[in-house]
């Protein structure tokens, strides 16, 4: 039984946010509302996605991450880096660089996560052979569209690949290859550098397995400056990194919009950028779109270039990745003994394990459980419908009259949170000015509607 | 409950949007997504008929906890032979229909594949009435 909500790595914090709204507003599943002039989070609705972080005037919004000391709990302690966070940086400054800072920091080996894509690449198509009744198969590369699935479109969970991305296959390889080494478990810690939320709330509460092999999760913004600094301070060249196998250009560019689709037999679609993801799946959902074999789904306009938590701009990062020349020669290219050995050693133990459990739908759409209550709520919904201004102002601290009029029939919101209605209330005496401002206040905070109150001489 | 949708005839821009929006009904219904599947399915092959074949249409959709019940009545130029129109890859549409991607004559066997009970009645010249009836509990 999976657990009732998400966890979530969204937070808002409450002491700093000024309940603007803006979240409220941006939000793709309509997870957020205000009340006591703050915004909060509707659990079960939120996929991690984001959007909400990026427009927080206020940084109210924070993304949960383990503290960097915490990697020094462990003897072993691998950085595994996507290759985004190398786009991250300016041209001049090399992978070789950018790596050997990350051993300085504290790490004893860095690995990179498009290492996984190889094994990932090889699994695919014999998956979407064994699959033939579920088309088009949509890949489980990014976790905000695999929980916008669940949520949104429980009708085509069943299409979700059931494959593990390349992350939690490069860290699989870790761990069984110091394993192979004797190394304790325990001693083991892998640390993913993560350039979004959703990847986050994936590793800390996986969908469709119990456990994840990765230990914990740095921000990319945090270990970019950390690193960045350390760069420019020392104008470090390079110090005794154990070269490992490079990535082809295949696996470098996987995270980007169009980095699996051109791989998968049949005909296959890039998607990125989470509105036009939605706008696709309801075409989907409705079978208005057929003959397609593949989908690659990303919540972020230019794919996890675009992730909330990058600094650079995602249109130079992506552009960084794709001048990666394709210099990879399995049998010329030399693996330091105390590198990480390359994957293709392990691909049986790893294409054996490559499955996950199925993903369950929890759908965030319906009004009860029981079609009979479900009904009645509807009947509700549209009785309210019927009154309220259809102007989605979001004055009563719900981003649309339909979401305060399902909020309403829930219960968790009165018809007079509506301005227009309170204003037609005032005029029938239903309603004292004071009751009127109340429930402003209730929903927008005190200090919002006395601003105007203490000016003076206007 | 009782909703009803109007559909114009030759106006493929907004084909399918009774369909889509009797799936956003359905999902706040908690309806099994198996269901909602076929029921959008069966009525969005039926909704593009009438924007493919008829002059207008209005679409009824009954639903209670038992079952779905929708009914199709089309004011258009009606089935000559309904038996023939439901033969699989049988189609009397244009070919600017065709070219848009519709018209392959599966339609109204689709729309029998994904009910329960599939019923059509018409009289040429006036238009075509199609009831469609997807039970919940099955």
């Amino acid at each position: 039984m999976e657990s009732a909500v998400f966890h979530h790595a969204l937070k808002i914090r409450e002491d700093l946010c000024i309940g603007c709204s803006h979240c409220m507003n941006v939000c793709p599943t309509e997870a957020i509302r205000v009340k006591n002039g703050k915004s909060y989070l509707i659990e079960n609705r939120c996929v991690d996605c984001g959007e909400c972080f990026r427009v927080c005037p206020v940084s109210a919004i924070i993304i949960d991450h383990d503290d960097f000391n915490y990697i020094f709990d462990y003897k072993y302690r691998v950085a595994l880096v996507p290759s985004v966070f190398t786009g991250q940086f300016p041209e001049d400054i090399s992978l070789r660089q950018i790596h050997s800072v990350l051993l300085e920091l504290g790490f004893t080996h860095v690995y990179e996560v498009e290492n996984g894509v190889e094994i990932l690449a090889e699994a695919i198509n014999s998956f979407a052979g064994k699959s033939t009744d579920k088309k088009p198969l949509i890949s489980s590369f990014c976790p905000a569209i695999v929980r916008l699935i669940q949520v949104k479109f429980p009708a085509l969970a069943d299409h979700i690949m059931l494959l593990k991305p390349p992350l939690d296959i490069s860290a699989l390889h870790i761990r069984h290859e110091f394993e192979k080494q004797g190394i304790p478990e325990e001693e083991t810690g892998i640390f993913y550098v993560t350039p979004c939320a959703a990847k986050i709330a994936a590793i800390k509460d996986p969908v469709g397995e119990k456990d994840s092999p990765i230990t914990g999760v740095i921000n990319m913004d945090i270990l970019f400056s950390k690193v960045y600094r350390q760069v420019k301070q020392r104008n470090l060249q390079s110090c005794a990194l154990p070269v490992g196998s490079k990535l082809t250009k295949k696996a470098t560019c996987w995270s980007l919009t169009n980095g699996e689709a051109p791989y998968v037999k049949g005909r296959s679609l890039a998607i990125d950028e989470i509105h036009n993801v939605i706008e696709f799946l309801e075409r989907l959902e409705n079978e208005e779109v057929s003959d397609i074999d593949f989908l690659e789904l990303r919540a972020c306009d230019e794919s996890c270039a675009g992730g909330v938590l990058t600094i650079a701009n995602r249109f130079l990062t992506a552009e960084r990745l794709r001048n990666h020349t394709d210099e990879y020669h399995p049998e010329k290219d030399f693996n330091h003994p105390d590198a990480i050995k390359p994957i293709a050693e392990n691909s049986d133990f790893l294409l054996g394990n490559i499955g996950i459990g199925e993903i369950k739908p929890r759908s965030m759409m319906k009004l009860d459980e029981n079609m009979a209550e479900a009904m009645r709520k509807m009947e509700k919904v549209n009785r309210i419908m019927q009154l309220l201004p259809m102007v989605d102002c979001g004055v009563c601290g719900a981003p649309s009259c339909q979401s305060l009029a399902q909020d309403i029939a829930q219960g968790n919101a009165t018809i007079n949170y509506c301005i227009f209605i309170q204003k037609i209330l005032e005029q029938k005496g239903e309603l004292s000015l004071e009751e009127s401002i109340k429930i402003m206040q209730d929903i927008w905070g005190f200090g919002k509607t006395n601003k105007y109150r203490d000016l003076k001489g206007i | 409950m009782h909703f009803e949708f109007h559909v114009e005839g030759g106006n493929f821009s907004k084909a399918g949007s009774a369909s889509s929006q009797l799936k956003k009904i359905l999902k706040q219904l908690n309806v099994d997504p198996r269901v909602i599947k076929r029921v959008v399915v069966a009525l969005y092959e039926a909704e593009v008929n009438i924007v493919a074949h008829a002059y207008q249409g209005i679409i009824y959709i009954d639903i209670d906890t038992e079952k779905i019940e929708i009914r199709l009545i089309d004011e258009g130029p009606g089935i000559e032979d309904i038996e023939l129109a439901m033969q699989q890859g049988y189609s009397t549409a244009s070919p600017e229909v065709r070219e848009m991607g519709f018209g392959a004559g599966m339609g109204l066997p689709n729309i029998k594949n994904n009910s329960d009970r599939m019923s059509i009645t018409s009289q040429v010249g006036k238009g075509t009435t199609v009831e469609i009836i997807t039970f919940l509990n099955n």
